[in-house]
């Protein structure tokens, strides 16, 4: 097994060593000049092997972090690929402005939030961070600087957007924030007992709520199959009061625990309390944005609890035409298993078209959780899921794998061929070797 | 009013996050830096944060007889200076200079003269004017001469006690000299090391810059433990000292 090293992914499996890291810290500087592969690492929070190039060369982005120009009268904003979206949300939420799209960390580039084309909780209305992208620069091995955007070399913006960095490195972006009255969420919360509560809450509050997302309970089975909690949030008017306060400092998981803490009965039991807790009517109330976006990123460090062996993420998305079967069907197959994770997540895309080539998010409903590593185990459960999603024609997110065989990845990703003319020939991953079959 | 800042050595990722502190303040600041265009993409980001002016100029620490044009420059541009942050620097390759002569006197150059040939308008500046903080950014290798890097060791140390005089000097005039001796710091430079708890982060270093610089000392080792490693490391006999690897 590899060293530890500080450039491993969020899931901590698998392991990979790099050959070399190079960091960067202007973008007027040229890539390095090294053997092998290199591949761009922004905060390492991608979960499996899509910012891992083993063998190769990681181009350390966070040295990039500047921003180039912020218009508090328009809220566009170009800024360095290295910035995280919390450093733009602490410029920005002051003044008004929200990011357009967040995923559920606000500690990723704006780089990897390109490449990996993520979503967020209003993916229904405003598509991903791809779809707000006005322009960028990527810089290729060839030395050239390409500014790309919706209008200007569309192929390889398409190409870049979702891209997993293998089309160049992005030094900068331009995108336009979003208009807030202040940092709150009006928030309905509710509970709904199996899934098919579920689907008739996504079809009702879609429309009426800017951000919707579910937490389910993956062990409870039988009639309980897919019970959860459902929220749906707005930002709050200007008139809001009794707002609440902005959580104090997170606490961090200090170190690493010799084995993993998480245990089928505490999983069993936190999910049960968690289910419980919440009331049998819906309730509403004002929220800080950072609790509501962000739950995980109020523990610092929370990777730490899976222990050294680390977890996996399994991210699906079906078409909604088979959607209520196969996710039922996956359901049915975690809560069997006995595996399973503190939060997962459920939810209806949009059917705004894909921003990328390789886009993850398009029409249909997407299930999100995360695995202890338990080996064989493990894979074996996610060889059934994986046969599951190609059964209903779905694809699963790369930012999150680390398993998925290339044949479904070949599936669920239609327009590889397409995407693969756009690739820079010095940039690879181990993803990519790993789902093409291509060589380093 | 806003605080009136030189930075020279301004894209050194300490420098950087000091002007970063500055910026979000509403100061204004002159950066002066061999790479302008760099010094540009930080003004650029300065801006953002909210710096109410930013000014950069080229300045060159190894071509002689730039520094009196340079603090004109920064003085007339922000008119007058509140600080004065002289951050730049190279870490010397000591077995190269063991070697030649010349590398060492050049090393000696960039690292000490360079920085004298600034202090010494800035200080009389500073003084007709009656305020204002000069601050250098030194290091704990000037502490104690030791085999591996003794070269930069020796320009860090001179202009310690350089630094020391000064501020006995400028003392009655109300200017302050603060000597700023950082151990590790985690910069992009050294991304690729597993860190240790003995590194710092170039933004932890720049709020312990800034806070010694609002308080007024005259030395600031950061993070703080450096004070005290380096108090051992002074006071043991050379007896023992000259079989360490040090």
């Amino acid at each position: 097994m590899a060293a530890l090293t500080p450039y491993q992914s969020w899931g901590r499996y698998p392991r990979a060593l790099p050959a070399g890291v190079r960091s960067l810290r202007f973008r007027d500087q040229p890539l390095p000049r090294v053997a092998g592969s290199v591949l761009p690492f922004g905060n390492g929070r991608s979960y499996g092997d899509s910012c891992l190039n083993n063998g190769g060369t990681l181009l350390a982005t966070r040295g990039l972090d500047r921003f180039l120009a912020f218009d508090p009268a328009t809220g566009l904003i170009r800024c360095e690929a290295g910035v995280l979206l919390s450093e733009i949300l602490s410029l920005t939420v002051g003044g008004g402005w929200f990011l357009p799209v967040t995923p559920g960390t606000r500690y990723v580039t704006v780089g990897g939030a390109i490449a990996n084309d993520v979503h967020g909780k209003n993916h229904h209305l405003a598509g991903t961070f791809g779809h707000q992208v006005i322009r960028l620069e990527l810089l290729r091995s060839s030395g050239e600087r390409l500014r790309c955007g919706p209008t200007e070399r569309a192929d390889l913006f398409a190409a870049t957007i979702g891209g997993l960095g293998l089309t160049g490195l992005i030094t900068w972006a331009e995108f336009r924030l979003k208009r807030i009255a202040n940092p709150y969420v009006q928030v309905e919360r509710t509970r709904f007992d199996h899934l098919d509560g579920f689907f008739e809450l996504a079809l009702g509050a879609d429309r009426e709520h800017e951000y919707t997302v579910a937490w389910i309970d993956c062990l409870a089975s039988g009639r309980h199959l897919g019970r959860g909690i459902y929220l749906a949030g707005n930002h709050a008017a200007p008139t809001c009061e009794d707002a609440p306060r902005p959580p104090g400092r997170a606490p961090s998981i200090p170190f690493d625990p010799p084995l993993s803490l998480i245990a089928t009965p505490t999983l069993r039991a936190f999910n049960e309390i968690f289910y419980r807790k919440q009331p049998r009517r819906p309730t509403n109330g004002v929220e800080h944005f950072a609790p509501f976006f962000y739950p995980l990123d109020g523990i610092g460090q929370w990777n730490r609890i899976y222990g050294p062996k680390g977890f996996l993420q399994y991210q699906s998305v079906v078409p909604m035409s088979a959607g209520r079967d196969a996710t039922r069907a996956m359901l049915a197959c975690i809560a069997g298993s006995g595996q399973g994770s503190f939060l997962s997540v459920l939810k209806v895309f949009g059917d705004r078209p894909a921003a990328g080539l390789l886009s993850f998010p398009r029409p249909g409903v997407t299930l999100a959780l995360d695995f202890p590593y338990k080996g064989r185990a493990t894979l074996r459960l996610f060889e059934t899921l994986d046969t599951l999603v190609a059964q209903a024609g779905g694809a699963i997110y790369p930012a999150k794998d680390a398993h998925m065989s290339p044949r479904l990845f070949a599936a669920g990703y239609p327009r590889v061929d397409e995407f693969r003319r756009h690739l820079d020939p010095a940039f690879s991953s181990s993803f990519w070797r790993r789902v093409t079959g291509a060589v380093a | 009013m806003s605080t009136r800042v030189l930075i020279v050595g301004a894209t050194s990722a300490i420098a950087e996050a000091l002007a970063r502190r500055y910026a979000a303040q509403g100061a204004t600041l002159f950066l002066a830096a061999r790479h302008t265009e760099r010094a540009a993409a930080i003004a650029d980001d300065l801006r953002v944060r909210g710096a109410a002016m930013v000014e950069v100029g080229a300045y060159d620490a190894t071509v002689p007889d730039r520094a009196e044009a340079l603090v004109a420059a920064a003085w007339e541009a922000l008119g007058g200076l509140d600080v004065a942050l002289i951050a730049h620097g190279s870490l010397p390759d000591q077995a190269a200079c063991a070697a030649s002569a010349a590398l060492t006197r050049r090393e000696l150059e960039v690292n000490l003269i360079s920085v004298i040939d600034l202090l010494t308008p800035l200080a009389s500046r500073m003084q007709a004017a009656g305020c204002g903080t000069l601050a250098v950014i030194g290091s704990v290798a000037g502490d104690r001469g030791r085999q591996s890097n003794y070269v930069y060791g020796t320009a860090k140390g001179a202009l310690a006690i350089f630094l020391q005089g000064l501020a006995h000097r400028l003392a009655p005039a109300g200017v302050r000299v603060l000597t700023i001796k950082p151990g590790f710091v985690d910069t992009p430079m050294t991304a690729a090391f597993p860190k240790g708890p003995l590194w710092a982060s170039p933004d932890r270093v720049a709020r312990d810059i800034q806070r010694a610089i609002a308080r007024g000392t005259h030395i600031c080792y950061t993070p703080w433990f450096w004070r005290w490693i380096m108090l051992v490391i002074r006071l043991i006999p050379a007896a023992i000292f000259h079989r360490t690897q040090l």
